[in-house]
């Protein structure tokens, strides 16, 4: 194994530990947050994203980080976005977060983990019709906000 | 490091959000990558099709574009799961359970309803997130904490599909 996949592995366990710890990989919270009756989730990613974009910027001014964002594509940030929420809303886990439910015990996960490996499989048969039909739909540009702010 | 006991054994979400955000910068600062999950399920599907018709493999454009191999996205998912049984496991919060609760008061105990549900879930859910070019981890973790506009819009769309779905599983609200 090379020293990058060795730290995936380390990255992985410490966010999977963080992840229990902070009871977000359960259904009941995922679901809760969806149905408004649990933020547990959204105090989670929230806080998550405060200190990551704080730290991914102040090393990235002493060129330390190189951001890699993805491309905005409209029709399939908000098409994909959409359906992703649909499944989401009836499996109630995330790719991410499933494995750490399936840490924890709730073996329902198994479901998702195979339908996701079937979704990935069912997409990639799809994909060069997608690609002639809609993949170009919306604009197609790479910039981060702070440059769309001003 | 405080620990706020919220339940049973569990920190406040603050905190293990807070933790969770200098895992990433620590992760971005060694690799310089940044981690998203969905990928993996595409590497995952590759190999797994390489098995049984390596021929159908090789003719897809998308497994081209991701080429079906064990990389460090993948020990990064198969981490999670040994991350959060080491967590479960030290707070004592692990329990075999194949229907959860929510589900259950609604539904009831029934597994098979719940693993039916779950896997058509799950395909419609990596359909969208592969679509999307993102999922949770992707777009709304790695994408907005780099402010990218993509990740933005993905997230948006993330939760208002999950809140319409929510809502019709959970009749608007109106029952339990």
């Amino acid at each position: 194994m090379s020293a990058e996949m060795i730290f995936g592995l380390i990255t992985g366990i410490s966010f999977g530990f963080l992840l229990q710890k902070g009871g977000v990989v359960r259904y009941d919270k995922q679901l809760g947050a969806l149905r408004f009756k649990d933020m547990t989730i959204l105090k989670f990613m929230l806080s998550a994203i405060i200190v990551g974009m704080v730290g991914i910027h102040f090393f990235e001014i002493f060129g330390l980080v190189q951001l890699l964002y993805k491309p905005v594509v409209l029709g399939e940030n908000i098409a994909g976005g959409l359906i992703f929420g649909l499944g989401w809303g009836l499996l109630g886990y995330c790719p991410g977060t499933q494995g750490g439910a399936l840490g924890e015990g709730r073996w329902d996960s198994l479901w998702g983990i195979l339908g996701m490996i079937v979704g990935a499989g069912v997409y990639a048969e799809t994909y060069p019709l997608l690609m002639d039909r809609f993949l170009d739909w919306g604009i197609s540009a790479t910039f981060p906000c702070p440059s769309c702010l001003v | 490091m405080e620990q706020k006991s919220v339940e049973n054994g569990g920190w406040s979400p603050y905190l293990a959000g807070g933790l969770s955000g200098l895992v990433i910068i620590v992760s971005v600062l060694w690799t310089g990558k940044f981690f998203g999950a969905s990928t993996s399920f595409v590497r995952s599907v590759g190999m797994l099709e390489n098995y049984f018709d390596p021929e159908r493999v090789a003719q897809l454009d998308y497994f081209v574009r991701y080429l079906p191999k064990f990389d460090w996205q993948l020990l990064f998912v198969i981490g999670i799961f040994v991350g959060s049984l080491i967590a479960s496991l030290s707070s004592n919060t692990f329990k075999w359970q194949g229907v959860p609760d929510m589900w259950a008061e609604r539904f009831g105990t029934n597994p098979a309803l719940r693993g039916i549900v779950a896997f058509i879930g799950g395909i419609i859910a990596m359909y969208g997130a592969r679509l999307a070019g993102g999922c949770p981890s992707g777009h709304g973790l790695s994408g907005i904490i780099q402010l990218a506009v993509s990740g933005l819009i993905a997230m948006v769309f993330f939760f208002v599909g999950g809140i319409i779905m929510a809502r019709l599983v959970y009749c608007g609200g109106n029952c339990k």
